[in-house]
């Protein structure tokens, strides 16, 4: 008999359907991975183990926990249920914990809800379960508060209230998207060893393909509500049978194909770059404390190079983004476009300036909700000494909105009407309309699905040749910066810690920390079919 | 219209809004009687068909004396707002701009200082200067508004200078006032629009506070809070007289609560579609 | 949480100076002479002068300010022209009155808002929702002195309860001041305990939806639980802003309310002191209620540090 199984569960909101016939199995001892995209229903399928589900939803099917039929449970029995036979784990560390209350308190209440004991031996057992999530009492006393902790040490209090009681059933839905590479690797890490010597059934969830495969020893695919496809992990990676998943592992591993037009003149040169904070307080006992942001920093792109910059958050590449942009000055060192300083007398130089663009990672916040496309998109001009109006606009317009694969009678449409995929899209659209030649794309894929990650990177391939473009391409994520860069730098703690040709430094690190990166990196297996590939991702997937 | 299925206040509120400022437009024009005439023959009337609201201790027509009333309330309540608006916002666009800087510590401590002076000490203060007219109430409301929309303003602004098309604006070359009047301004304005029509409310009830007092309004102008201080030596055996014009004031002011919530409910739904 | 204290204390004696220079400049330079204003046109010169030596209006702007703020340290506001009896005096005696009140309609409108807004967001959509949101709707439109002379007409005109105004006084003992407290204190508590009720209800819905309420939920409390334990003390923070900036309301409003219950506190004391020109009373009625609402903002400033660990930690 299987630890949870889930047969035939459909469940509707209000009316809308949002799962269909769902059916999974977890053993004891074992990983499940839930893999889908936004709008799968892998989230709510999880809710649905523990009965949290939003206000107006309706299960049928059958959901089986230990030999206790879930759906037929009372809330009392339920919250009996909750966590001592189920444990869960959410996305987001920085709030799922009451900023009110000790660590202590909140992993004590978990032992004191199901438990008839003393608040000293419930607090007694919360250290040892804090211990089990590797936060030692000595370096973390149950007094802390979360605010005193890293996204990394409040996932590890989040998973020592989950696993306190030693429950069965361990649910982890998208534990690590909110954290850097290498803490994800930690948590991950961690979250295998409670399976193993505690035998806990695992259920972790994950849009992304790479960070299960590693992981689960099991395998469902979902898309819309429904399973697409399940098995046994090292023969579902071989031999997959739906289209939709074979498609997702081509679009996780893929590498658009571009032709390689880098110069030997440099474009821009950053040479021995600082940048200090220096942090007020205010009142009496103001204090002022100086931050190194980036420390020293120098290195050159050259014409029609594509530029990779790694690095976690905190790293420095923000403020190293702000700087090249001219938004900021430095405090030592230069920076120089086109052998031009993009700084100059406290303003930003205009002639540099309307020559480099900018993408950012968030497609949502990257727009004013109240601008129709026409007006997003020609913003830039501002930067223009004689702005193109009229027909000549409107042509350009229809040319920004056609390169990037829209519609030209898109520019009509305000920002909200777009799906993500096409939101980023505009947002390139906006910085190729005054024909720069740098454009920096600062975690501009990051917050896409795969399937869209994989057009929307196949598009700035095929722009950058076509319009002979130099990226600073910066990400978190090595397997898309490896896909379409040449060169690579590593940076930590404001400084670059490495560089050299992309593949070289990924596949033989110097640098201890790259090393670091490199290892914890989620990457699928080598000899799967679609590890790496070059065809073009069709639209089917969306 | 379809924006009323949105909204279940959005109606009535409007509704009760129009009827008043209907009223209070109307009395420029026309009134049932005169209410400066006094017609002592006629004094103190309960409600009838030629007085629909009855007469005061003077014989004037209530009827008449609200309508002009609710142009003295909507008038002090309305340039109240305007003058915390006109003030307070660019105070606040200016000091999301400058955040953490001198300009946006003199704006937050004086904000805080206003705070510390309800419009009632404001009103007290220059009445005692100056004496008492529908101005006072007019300057003490307003002031009293400044810090409200500042503080608003520079809340919401701080949240949004903080996306990513700010720093797009920024990146295309346009300095903080221009990104504070394009992309600022009419992000806020919504918020802007809901908190105006609730210091509306309020200015009006701070109004007739004032008047009931003696800090506002001075007969001969009438005003509905002098009208219920003129009631109240008689409330025990003419109570008409205090029924109507404190009907007056509620009614007012829940009309335009009720489309506050009601616009808050349209806009925001908007916002949220967006976002989502 | 030494360092916050000192802070906001640091802050409370800014907000304070800033005060009583604003308060001066309206009502002892912005008149001009003071002691001409206070004896009208026709004063003679030497009643002037014998006016001006008695209010230390013979000096700079800045001695005489100093000498007033340096006079406010010590409890001496001066002697009020009209009655010729220090201001202090006058002051100590109405606000016996006019803080009692205060006291009274805050702890009504806490005692009235807390419970149904817990009442009303725990039932979310409900009729009970719906009903304490259509109640909280009416008292926030209802003008408190309308409100209070309505009271009047039912309480103490039709069925004699209470008395139609007046103050007892507390040497008719501490139940007898209480009665005549306690219609204007309910009047002045109803649109204080309305919106209060409102904020605690969206600030409570708010919690609810936080991410840590899940959690909370994951590990098998159930909802009442994750309300109590975890959402209520989150959802305080907001309603304390909400209490800080309402006692200027109150205080504002109590002065209106004296005059509907012709109750003897500040608010009767200062519109006779307009009535008279008494600018020495006017002045140091204004600065003790401006002072009462900096104290309690202030209050309210260590009453979050209380409440959330993230200002006291602050190192």
């Amino acid at each position: 008999m299987s630890l949870l199984s889930i047969d035939n569960l459909s469940l509707a909101i209000h009316g809308t359907q949002i799962l269909k016939e769902v059916s999974l199995k977890i053993e004891p001892g074992r990983i499940l991975g839930v893999i889908g995209e936004s709008g799968s229903g892998k989230s709510i399928t999880a809710f649905s183990v523990m009965q949290l589900l939003p206000y107006g939803a309706e299960c049928s099917g059958k959901i089986t926990l230990a030999g206790e039929d879930i759906l037929s449970r009372s809330e009392a029995q339920l919250c009996a249920i909750r966590g001592r036979d189920v444990g869960m784990v959410f996305q987001e560390p920085m709030t799922a914990l009451n900023p009110l209350q000790t660590i202590g308190t909140q992993v004590a209440e978990t032992i004191l809800i199901h438990k008839k004991v003393s608040r000293a031996a419930a607090m007694e057992r919360a250290a040892d379960a804090l211990r089990r999530a590797e936060l030692p009492q000595d370096r973390f006393p149950l007094s802390r508060y979360p605010h005193e902790l890293s996204g990394g040490q409040r996932q590890r209090v989040v998973i020592a209230m989950a696993i306190a009681l030693r429950p069965k059933l361990l649910i982890a839905d998208e534990p690590t998207t909110a954290l850097d590479v290498t803490t994800q690797a930690q948590i991950l890490k961690l979250l295998q060893k409670l399976v193993v010597e505690e035998n806990i059934g695992l259920m972790l969830i994950s849009h992304d393909l790479a960070v299960v495969a590693d992981l689960a020893d099991d395998l469902v695919i979902m898309r819309k509500g429904e399973v697409v496809e399940s098995g046994h992990a090292d023969n579902l990676f071989r031999n997959m049978q739906h289209p939709y998943s074979r498609a997702l592992l081509k679009a996780s591993g893929h590498v658009p194909e571009r032709t390689g037009h880098a110069r030997d003149t440099a474009l821009l040169q950053v040479r021995n770059v600082v940048r200090e904070y220096v942090t007020h307080s205010y009142g009496l006992w103001g204090t002022t404390s100086q931050f190194r942001a980036v420390n020293d920093v120098s290195f050159e792109i050259r014409r029609g190079e594509s530029l990779g910059l790694v690095g976690e958050s905190g790293c420095g590449k923000s403020t190293l983004t702000r700087a090249i942009l001219g938004l900021e000055d430095v405090q030592g060192g230069e920076i120089l476009f086109d052998g031009q300083p993009v700084f100059t007398h406290e303003h930003a130089n205009s002639d540099v300036r309307r020559r480099m663009q900018v993408v950012f990672q968030d497609p949502y916040g990257s727009f004013n909700p109240r601008w129709k496309v026409d007006r997003l998109v020609t913003e830039p001009y501002h930067l223009l000494e004689r702005q193109p109006k009229g027909r000549e606009k409107d042509r350009a317009i229809a040319e920004a909105l056609e390169s990037v694969g829209l519609n030209e009678t898109d520019r009509h449409k305000y920002i909200h009407e777009f799906s993500g995929g096409q939101r980023q899209r505009i947002a390139i659209a906006r910085a190729l309309i005054i024909k720069p030649d740098l454009i920096i794309l600062d975690e501009a894929v990051s917050a896409l699905d795969v399937s869209v990650r994989a057009q929307v990177l196949d598009l700035l391939a095929d722009l950058s040749d076509r319009l002979d473009l130099t990226y600073l391409f910066i990400s978190h994520d090595l397997s898309v910066v490896r896909s379409i860069t040449e060169r690579v730098l590593v940076m930590k703690a404001g400084q670059i810690v490495e560089h050299g040709p992309t593949d070289d430094v990924f596949d033989h690190p110097k640098h201890d920390y790259t090393k670091q990166l490199v290892a914890a990196a989620p990457a699928l297996p080598d000899d799967v079919a679609g590890g790496r590939s070059h065809d073009p991702i069709s639209g089917s997937l969306v | 219209m379809s924006l009323f299925l949105y909204s279940r206040t959005l109606l009535p509120g409007a509704f009760l809004t129009l009827l008043f400022a209907g009223a209070a437009l109307l009395s420029l024009v026309w009134v049932p009687y005169d209410p400066t005439v006094l017609d002592i023959a006629n004094k103190i009337k309960s409600p009838s068909w030629a007085h629909p609201f009855g007469t005061d201790q003077f014989g004037r027509d209530i009827l008449s004396m609200i309508m002009v009333g609710a142009r003295t309330s909507i008038a002090v309540a309305l340039v109240a707002v305007g003058i915390g608006m006109l003030v307070g916002v660019p105070l606040g666009l200016a000091a999301a701009a400058r955040k953490g800087g001198l300009l946006d510590e003199v704006i937050m401590r004086m904000n805080d200082l206003v705070f510390a002076f309800p419009s009632l000490l404001i009103a007290v203060m220059i009445t005692a200067v100056f004496g008492a007219s529908a101005l006072n109430a007019i300057i003490a409301i307003g002031i009293f508004n400044i810090p409200v929309f500042a503080r608003l303003t520079r809340g919401t602004a701080l949240s949004l200078w903080s996306r990513d098309y700010i720093m797009a604006a920024r990146v295309a070359g346009k300095g903080p006032a221009r990104i504070s009047l394009e992309h600022i301004l009419p992000n806020v304005a919504n918020l802007l629009i809901v908190q105006g029509t609730i210091q509306f409310s309020l200015g009006i009830l701070a109004e007739a506070g004032l008047s009931y007092v003696g800090l506002g309004a001075q007969p001969p102008t009438a005003s509905w809070g002098r009208m219920l201080a003129d009631s109240q030596t008689m409330i025990s055996f003419a109570p008409h007289l205090a029924l109507f014009p404190g009907l007056a004031i509620l009614l007012t002011v829940l009309g335009l609560n009720l489309l506050g919530d009601g616009l808050r409910d349209i806009l925001d739904p908007k916002l949220r579609r967006v976002r989502a | 949480m030494l360092r916050y204290f000192l802070k906001r204390l640091l802050s409370l004696a800014l907000s304070l100076v800033a005060a009583s220079i604003v308060i001066f400049l309206a009502l002892e330079v912005v008149p001009g002479d003071p002691a001409a204003y206070m004896l009208g046109l026709n004063a003679q010169e030497d009643t002037l002068n014998a006016l001006r030596e008695q209010l230390g209006l013979n000096g700079t702007v800045l001695e005489r300010y100093l000498s007033w703020a340096g006079g406010l340290l010590t409890g001496d506001f001066g002697i009020s022209y009209t009655y010729r009896t220090p201001v202090s005096e006058m002051i100590g005696d109405r606000m016996w009155v006019s803080l009692p009140l205060a006291l009274y309609a805050l702890t009504l409108s806490t005692l009235i808002a807390f419970p149904a807004g817990i009442w009303a967001a725990s039932r979310r959509g409900s009729y009970v929702d719906a009903g304490v949101m259509g109640v909280t709707q009416l008292g926030v439109a209802i003008p408190n002195f309308w409100f209070a002379m309505l009271m009047v007409l039912i309480f103490a005109i039709n069925l004699r309860w209470f008395s139609a105004g007046g103050f007892a006084g507390w040497d008719a003992g501490f139940w007898a001041g209480m009665k005549s407290l306690t219609l204007p204190a309910i009047a002045l508590a109803l649109p204080q305990a309305s919106i209060l009720t409102r904020v605690m209800r969206s600030s409570l819905l708010d919690t609810l939806n936080e991410d840590f309420i899940r959690t909370a939920r994951a590990k098998g409390l159930n909802k009442a639980q994750a309300m109590w334990r975890h959402a209520l003390r989150n959802a305080l923070i907001p309603v304390l802003t909400i209490m800080g900036l309402q006692f200027s309301f109150l205080l504002a409003g109590a002065i209106i309310i004296e005059n509907v219950f012709f109750l003897p506190g500040l608010g009767r004391l200062v519109f006779q002191a307009i009535s008279a020109r008494d600018l020495i009373v006017v002045e140091s009625v204004v600065m003790l209620l401006v002072f009462a609402v900096i104290v309690v903002n202030f209050a309210v400033d260590l009453a979050y540090a209380l409440v959330d660990p993230r200002l006291r930690g602050r190192r």
